[in-house]
């Protein structure tokens, strides 16, 4: 069992725009009987969204050890059945009014808006013992590739992000960002332990829905990815009236060290606390944090590592960095550190495959002080809107889908940049991978060249294509 | 260009949607008006009018209709 719910019993643990709410001790009565109707250890894919349904269900099966797979409901149809047919879920928890257009499957269980359906499949894979938990690598490209979490990652995670950010059961944080996703999984996640009331709403920051329930439902924080402290920008949040407020939390790709300094004084001015964070799926969610009161004065730095977690960078010949100011790879160890990936049914009996060591991929320096600044990646992804999307993938299906297409994506985060030759089916790639990525349309944009720039081995030279989207 | 057409005009630069679509439409109605459409159509409204919108007049533009509203009783601009 990883959350207590019985310790607050009398508590508020969740609570609508509308004003329905479940206590502690219904979120455990309730998540007890859908428990009881799946009836024992098995695979299930919900169907998420930021509402009561959809955040009791996913605490009863994890309580009662049911493994949940947690994709975004808006998930394209054509991968979420790709999905479907390498897990073999023996259930789907989803809106009910998405319920109409599975078939194959019976609905055994009803609540909040949500439905249980089971399904036929024969095939079932067995799960390995610490498995509590999968979920994608943030941006999905319709890669089956899952993140396998423990109930050890989960607990440890969740305490100390409680422990760092100092949450008790006051604490009343609205939702902001997917379920689905790492970053808004750990908030639920962490308030939970401490018997905080979660305020749950699919409204997006840019209508006055969300403003008035965040007003009148007294929130006292919200998480942010970059994206989204532009859009606050946009609507002027900072001359907004929020006493309530008291914590904005940042994570899921580097803010600009503009924005990071106007919030960061937006906050010291108005006895708030922002506190940018640094974290990835593969380490459940959060690694390292900005400590509020070093948010202006380290500007532009992730931080350090949470509590119970140990950061150092390795250089390209694998040894230790000991000296500030010089970028090496950055490596995490803490018991938040996930178990490996699955990606096919067969993968689910694995155990842990990582040892608490997390190599993450990103390039980082630290200062005198010990305190982390990301630099790059070492790898090809950006991250969009807060998702991580790789771009040899993308560029794997593109020329999947084209026939005899030469093509190359590149770019910054937020903005991608698809290099095509042939001018007449440009507009075709982009909706191909707006389509395949889910993501609007304003991060991507064509660029038509004579050529795609190649070394004689024919391996794409990125480094020539930064001309076309760099401003000197 | 008219008003309208230039309104019309924001929405499909902006949602990069057809220009057919564009009359009736409602904010997450359609993928590409979510969020981050939402802050690239009010770029290009406040572009086109060369106006700068309010707060509350952003976050209360929740449909073609309404928006037309909220330009023409708070910025003065007919259709």
């Amino acid at each position: 069992m990883v959350w207590d719910l019985d310790k607050n019993r009398n508590n508020i643990a969740i609570i609508d725009e509308t004003g329905v709410f479940l206590s502690y001790c219904q979120l455990g009565t309730e998540g007890g009987k859908i428990a009881e109707t799946v009836g024992r250890r098995c695979l299930i894919f919900c169907l998420c969204e930021n509402s009561i349904g959809s955040v009791f269900g996913y605490v009863g099966f994890i309580n009662n050890r049911i493994v949940p797979v947690l994709l975004n409901r808006h998930l394209e149809r054509e991968m979420l059945d790709h999905l479907l047919e390498i897990y073999c879920p023996a259930y789907l928890w989803m809106p009910e009014y998405q319920a109409d257009v599975f078939e194959n499957t019976c609905c055994v269980y009803r609540a909040h808006g949500y439905v249980l359906l089971k399904t036929d499949y024969r095939q079932e894979y067995p799960l390995n013992d610490e498995l509590a938990l999968l979920l994608t690598t943030s941006g999905s490209t319709g890669s089956p590739k899952l993140v396998r979490q423990s109930y050890e990652n989960i607990l440890d995670n969740a305490k100390s992000i409680a422990q760092y950010l100092e949450l008790n059961e006051r604490e009343r944080p609205i939702t902001t960002l997917p379920m689905n996703y790492t970053y808004g999984l750990s908030i639920i996640n962490s308030h939970l332990l401490v018997g905080a009331t979660i305020l749950v709403t699919e409204k997006s920051l840019m209508q006055k829905e969300f403003w008035r329930f965040c007003k009148e439902a007294e929130a006292t924080s919200f998480g942010g990815v970059p994206y989204t402290y532009e859009m606050l920008e946009k609507i002027r949040f900072r001359g907004m009236e929020l006493p309530k407020l008291k914590t904005m939390t940042q994570a899921g790709g580097k803010l600009t060290p503009e924005l990071h300094k106007l919030f960061a004084q937006y906050a010291t001015d108005h006895g708030k606390k922002f506190i940018v964070m640094y974290g990835q799926c593969e380490a459940t969610a959060r690694m390292g944090y900005l400590p509020a009161d070093k948010s202006l004065e380290k500007c532009g730095s992730m931080g350090i590592a949470i509590p119970g977690g140990k950061f150092h960078l390795i250089d390209v010949n694998g040894q230790d960095v000991t000296e500030p100011h010089v970028t090496g790879e950055l490596v995490y160890e803490g018991a938040n550190v996930t178990l490996g990936y699955a990606e096919c049914g067969e993968d689910l009996i694995k155990g842990d495959e990582r040892g608490g060591i997390l190599q993450t991929g990103d390039m980082a320096q630290f200062d005198e002080d010990g305190y982390y600044y990301i630099v790059g990646r070492k790898k090809r992804f950006l991250k969009i809107y807060g998702n991580r999307v790789n771009l040899d993938e993308i560029d794997r299906l593109v020329k999947a889908h084209f026939n005899n297409i030469d093509c190359a994506s590149a770019g910054v985060d937020d903005h991608m940049y698809l290099f095509v030759t042939d001018e007449t089916i440009a507009e075709d790639v982009k909706s191909f991978v707006v389509h395949k990525t889910g993501l609007n349309p304003a991060a991507f944009k064509t660029v038509v060249i004579g050529e795609i720039p190649k070394n004689d081995a024919g391996k794409t030279l990125y480094k020539e294509l930064t001309k076309y989207y760099q401003q000197s | 260009m008219s008003n309208k057409e230039k309104y019309v005009q924001a929405f499909v630069e902006a949602l990069e949607v057809e220009e057919s679509i564009v009359e009736g439409l409602e904010y997450q109605a359609i993928a590409e008006w979510d969020s981050v459409g939402h802050m690239s159509l009010i770029a290009a409204i406040e572009e086109a009018f060369d106006i700068m919108m309010d707060t509350d007049d952003i976050i209360d533009f929740s449909s073609y209709e309404k928006g037309k509203e909220i330009l023409t009783s708070n910025y003065g601009i007919e259709f």
